[in-house]
């Protein structure tokens, strides 16, 4: 349920931006979501409804950018694709991986008037 | 964060990230209307906790405090683990606690009965601590130059693993009566933990519970996380976990003198 709290720090983001980007409202949002960034896209969603009622961005749509996985697999020497942080790399098997991409969250673009 | 207990920005430093430029209308319009346009924002969305955490980290490294943020599902025996190691360790290190429960001072009120001070903060409906409620936390609660700071953090294996409160590690308690797939089931935290303790092992002779299956899961979860087992009630396994700590808190105090 940390979803709600995420979507309470995007709008504070985009009323602070108001400000200096000068715009009054915002008609769509762009994230980017990492596969392994630990949220619940239906649950972002479904929060981010309820957050912005009432605000600058009431009835913006939500637009999500899924970031696939990846890890960097130490014996292999190479970066691998994941989609759970407990895969194991595909070539060799090992559990010894760095996740390097996908275990971030941004807001990347809106679209605003 | 500031939204949620509505004060002032305090501690943060809002200006940077402003780095964000726009594309201009996308096509024409009539001049005076509001035209649709893009906006670049690039911003992490935990940006803003983040910061706070990092200046709850320099806040504790300017001062050789070892923050620890520990985390669990409700009834691990985080309580009891925390007044068992204080019981243990308060005449040698200074320790302070801040606990995090939705509702009710009852932990606070049970770390305060073992002398050392302790503040709750209620999440209400949150379901985890951030870090801007932590440093006002400090604020009040003063933690001594090289001491040791307890942060108990909400019980749920979930959430909190998302949001750094300035902790030199996250630990997470795991109840052997929880069984032994909970790092499958619940990757993040134990991708984000440094140390997982496995507490009620006086309770494994009845249990089914795999140890050994367990400390695999975690470690394919994350392969550099250490593990202790130990008992709070009984003692059993206490000493290990005395001497992880102790030998924390002198990596605080070299970085610090």
């Amino acid at each position: 349920m940390h979803e709600m709290s995420l979507c309470e720090s995007i709008l504070q983001v985009l009323e602070q931006q108001a400000e200096v980007q000068r715009y009054r409202k915002v008609k769509t949002v762009w994230l980017e979501i990492g596969a392994l960034a630990g949220v619940e896209i239906e649950a972002l969603r479904f929060s981010f409804d309820m957050v912005v009622l009432g605000s600058l961005a009431e009835h913006a749509r939500l637009e999500i950018i899924e970031i696939p996985g990846q890890a960097w697999c130490l014996p292999c020497g190479c970066n691998v694709d994941v989609q759970q942080l407990y895969d194991v790399c595909p070539h060799c098997g090992s559990h010894q991986l760095q996740v390097n991409k996908g275990d971030h969250m941004r807001i990347k673009e809106l679209e605003v008037e | 964060m500031c939204g949620i207990c509505g004060c002032g920005e305090g501690h943060s430093h809002d200006h940077e990230h402003e780095h964000s430029h726009e594309h201009g209308p996308a096509h024409s319009h009539a001049p005076g209307l509001n035209p649709k346009r893009m906006v670049q924002i690039e911003q992490d969305i935990l940006a803003k906790n983040n910061r706070y955490a990092a200046t709850n980290r320099h806040y504790f490294e300017e001062r050789g405090i070892l923050a620890l943020n520990l985390v669990s599902s409700p009834g691990s025996g985080k309580t009891t683990l925390l007044t068992e190691t204080i019981a243990r360790l308060k005449e040698e290190v200074a320790i302070t606690v801040i606990e995090g429960d939705q509702q009710t001072a009852r932990d606070a009120e049970r770390i305060r009965a073992t002398g050392v001070p302790a503040l709750q903060i209620n999440t209400g409906k949150g379901c985890h601590l951030d870090a801007h409620r932590v440093g006002h936390a400090l604020e009040s609660l003063q933690p001594k130059h090289q001491s040791v700071l307890f942060i108990e953090n909400v019980g749920n294996l979930v959430c909190p693993s998302a949001f750094d409160l300035g902790e030199a590690h996250k630990v997470v308690i795991l109840s052997v009566t929880e069984g032994e797939d909970k790092p499958l089931k619940y990757p993040d935290m134990f991708h984000a933990a440094d140390l997982m303790i496995l507490n009620k092992t006086d309770l494994l002779p009845y249990l089914d519970f795999d140890s050994e299956a367990c400390i695999q899961f975690a470690k394919q979860v994350n392969p550099r996380i250490k593990v202790l087992s130990l008992s709070a009630k009984t003692g059993e396994g206490m000493e290990q976990w005395l001497r992880w700590l102790k030998a924390e808190l002198e990596l605080q105090r070299i970085a610090y003198a």
